[in-house]
């Protein structure tokens, strides 16, 4: 066992880390103020374009489709690099990391040439419509429908919880093209241009109070048929592509979210309801540990997978239990936290930042349950699929859409 | 980077694997559970361990120029673990961790007394920490003075049959470690929880012994115990988990096959989620034992917390999940029920370990201030 970097990777990692302090010297601390939407777009793109040139966008991406061919854990090392400043990323990192890859792999050749390289230089932003109201864990059931029309499709329905839909330019989304099949098999993914006429984008207000999410609306949307991505009904294999890529991407816990260390050092300066430091508490001291547990056990969970990774293997079924793992931990270790603080935890709008980053947690993590697969959906996934157990019983799988319940 | 076994843990492990699941498993842990409650019983699966021995586990830890292989604490771990998982009856844990200690506080001569009789499996060597009344293995009560040793230590498991104990003794600076030869003390058996591994009562009064460690020594100890045993106690947490998965696919109810239920499934899940999370800080604890990183007091106690913590929820839904039948005496539920307390039991129970670690978070934290 060895915890070091190879030769080859601690060379990758010293060149990416000389280009970040050289180039995201700005972007060492977090901005002082949110940036607003415009300034957002603006700092995203000009970020991304830096990255393109420099060699460190598409990182694992086949050089035919702008990328540089390199393995995951290049990107992987540069990610955890990056990772330490505060630059403006994540607005292309559905469209890259999700969106993008199923374009090039199911799209024509046309359609890569039109769209790859500008959504890769940081020009074209890209969000991704899947989830329906009525669509979250089941998502073979949405019901926005494709219908044909010569050369194109009419797109009608509404989609919801698509991330950035309000700066994007382009998206792909799911429709029903057969309701007359069975709900898998009447799917296809096409590529919507955002600004098309039809087309409208609300925000979501959620229960935390910010707006990360919009629902989408689509009236009488026109979509030329060799916008298609992949055949006629094979929508949800399609779909498969993307979500693999979408499961990786969210399975760390958030970046700037409290850990076991906040937990320390709330616990030092309150008392236990019997009067001692609570930090002096055994039930204290066991809801720390149990906190590092979780949080250092996902990120050495990680690095078993690195470690697979950098002998070129593929990491084990464990990474499967990261989301679930995160999005409880922090949800119970916020709950614990401002238990500790009482009712100063309960007030808002207080001098602590430390307590209203937990306030802010604990509203979040409540969410982040359900994003991108509910503890549930998870759980059932490491069941069936690493522990083999059967499949819960889908009366509606094998029935036309149309006819089922 | 490296996160994984080296390819001689691996083939020892598998080996291991092999000949435990033909000699060990629920049949045999039954049959030794027969034999303790009829009185008389041996002392261990003597033929096992004869094979055991014969394989070169016993060896693999100990240095070669004392008749051993010179293997590194990963060897330990893959046999601890398959081990654990197939219920052996051999007193194979016992001996790695006695292993540990004169590895980790032996003199040259100490070793060179011990480590044969230990590669060859002649030697049964058996940590002695726990003490009646005192639930801390902080906690000593057993003197030392003028060489010579008193106090009781109990429970501790495979004594009967031991040679060699490792025992915890209160010292100025805290405990520290001491040899005392089985043979120059009083056994006496001792009932636990556990119907299947033996323990005893080691009576010591006035008894000769001879020192081994510091305090510090002690305390280094326990934690390379603790990732060993986090092993054990994974590969036992995996029997349990992997006996209910298979059940759950055939048991069926209402129609089907329990295992759809996601009232059922989720438990599972919530096995293997508490299993690989123990599992990955059981192998960073390997890693930091192997390297000597200063953080191992931190990986251990995390490895020990984290490895209990999936053991103990294991096998109590691996009773609950077979229903009815997991509860009655002729499942083998309970062997991996009971094998929960055994293993909580050996070595300071989740809130030591957890303080444990806070403690070494704080010392951590403190030094980077």
């Amino acid at each position: 066992m060895d915890f070091n970097d190879t030769a080859q990777d601690a060379e990758y990692r010293a060149k990416a880390r000389g280009w970040l302090e050289e180039n995201a010297a700005e972007y060492r601390s977090p901005p002082a103020s949110p940036w607003k939407l415009d300034e957002f777009i603006r700092r995203s793109k000009a970020w991304q374009k830096a990255k393109y040139e420099a060699g460190y966008a598409g990182i694992t991406w086949p050089k035919a489709m702008g990328g540089q061919g390199l393995s995951p854990m290049h990107s992987i090392i540069y990610g955890q690099e990056e990772s330490r400043f505060h630059a403006p990323s994540g607005l292309f990192s559905i469209g890259l990391g999700m969106c993008i890859p199923t374009v090039f792999t199911h799209g024509s050749p046309e359609v890569i040439q039109r769209y790859v390289a500008k959504a890769l230089v940081g020009e074209e932003v890209w969000c991704q419509l899947f989830s329906e109201p009525a669509a979250g864990s089941d998502l073979a059931g949405i019901r926005t429908k494709a219908v044909k029309d010569g050369d194109d499709w009419v797109i009608d329905g509404q989609k919801v919880w698509t991330s950035f839909a309000h700066a994007s330019d382009f998206g792909i989304v799911v429709c029903r093209t057969d309701p007359g099949v069975p709900k898998h098999k009447g799917l296809s993914m096409f590529i919507v241009d955002m600004k098309a006429p039809g087309v409208e984008v609300r925000g979501i207000k959620q229960m935390s109070g910010g707006s990360d999410f919009n629902e989408v609306f689509f009236t009488g949307v026109r979509i030329a048929d060799t916008h298609r991505l992949g055949a006629v009904g094979d929508g949800w294999k399609v779909a498969l592509t993307t979500l693999m890529h979408e499961r990786l991407a969210v399975g760390g816990k958030p970046r700037h979210a409290p850990g076991y260390q906040t937990l320390m050092t709330l616990a030092k300066g309150v008392d236990a309801p019997n009067g001692q430091p609570a930090i002096e508490a055994s039930d204290v001291r066991q809801r720390i540990a149990a906190s590092y547990i979780a949080d250092e056990g996902i990120k050495l969970t990680q690095m078993r997978a690195l470690s697979a990774l950098s002998r070129g293997q593929m990491p084990g079924p464990e990474q499967s239990i990261a989301k679930v793992v995160v999005a409880k931990t922090m949800q119970d270790m916020s709950a614990f936290a401002l238990d500790l603080a009482g009712s100063d935890g309960f007030m808002t709008g207080g001098a602590d930042p430390e307590l209203e980053k937990l306030q802010g947690s604990y509203l979040w993590s409540a969410g982040l349950r359900i994003a991108g697969g509910t503890d549930e959906i998870l759980r059932n996934i490491i069941a069936e699929r690493v522990l083999g157990l059967p499949g819960d019983l889908r009366p509606d799988k094998d029935k036309p859409f149309n006819a089922a319940a | 980077m490296n996160f994984d076994f080296s390819d001689d843990a691996k083939a020892l492990g598998e080996q291991a694997q092999k000949l435990l699941a033909e000699r060990g498993g629920p049949a045999k842990a039954r049959l030794a559970m027969g034999q303790n409650e009829e009185g008389g019983a041996p002392d261990f699966d003597a033929g096992l361990w004869a094979e055991v021995a014969g394989l070169g586990w016993t060896a693999a830890r100990v240095p070669e120029a004392h008749g051993g292989l010179g293997m590194s604490a990963e060897e330990s771990a893959m046999l601890a673990e398959a081990a654990g998982e197939h219920l052996a009856c051999v007193p194979l844990v016992s001996t790695l961790l006695a292993t540990e200690a004169l590895l980790l506080a032996g003199t040259a001569e100490q070793q060179a007394r011990w480590f044969p009789g230990i590669a060859s499996g002649e030697v049964i060597a058996v940590p002695a920490w726990n003490e009646p009344g005192i639930a801390s293995p902080l906690g000593v009560a057993v003197r030392v003075e003028g060489g010579r040793i008193s106090g009781v230590k109990a429970p501790v498991a495979d004594l009967a049959g031991a040679q060699l104990a490792i025992v915890a003794a209160a010292g100025a600076d805290g405990p520290s470690l001491w040899i005392v030869e089985v043979s120059n003390a009083r056994v006496e058996a001792v009932e636990t929880l556990d119907l299947v591994r033996r323990h005893g009562r080691l009576v010591m009064d006035g008894t000769p012994a001879e020192p081994l460690g510091t305090a510090a020594d002690y305390l280094a100890w326990l934690d390379r115990a603790a990732v060993i045993l986090a092993f054990e106690a994974m590969g036992t947490a995996r029997a349990a988990m992997t006996m209910t998965v298979e059940y759950a696919k055939t048991r069926v109810a209402f129609g089907q096959t329990i295992g759809r239920y996601q009232g059922v499934k989720h438990k599972c899940a919530d096995m293997y989620i508490k299993l690989e999370l123990a599992r990955a800080h059981a192998l960073h604890g390997l890693a930091l034992l192997e390297a000597g990183g200063a953080e191992l007091t931190q990986a251990a106690s995390a490895a020990r917390v984290a490895s209990l913590e999936a053991l103990t929820f294991t096998v109590e839904e691996t009773v609950q999940l077979h229903g009815g039948i997991g509860f009655t005496w002729e499942s083998d539920c309970q062997f991996y029920y009971r094998r929960g307390r055994t293993l909580t039991a050996a070595l300071g129970a989740r809130g030591f370990w957890a303080d444990r670690l806070v403690r070494a978070l704080e010392l951590r934290n403190r030094a980077a201030a």
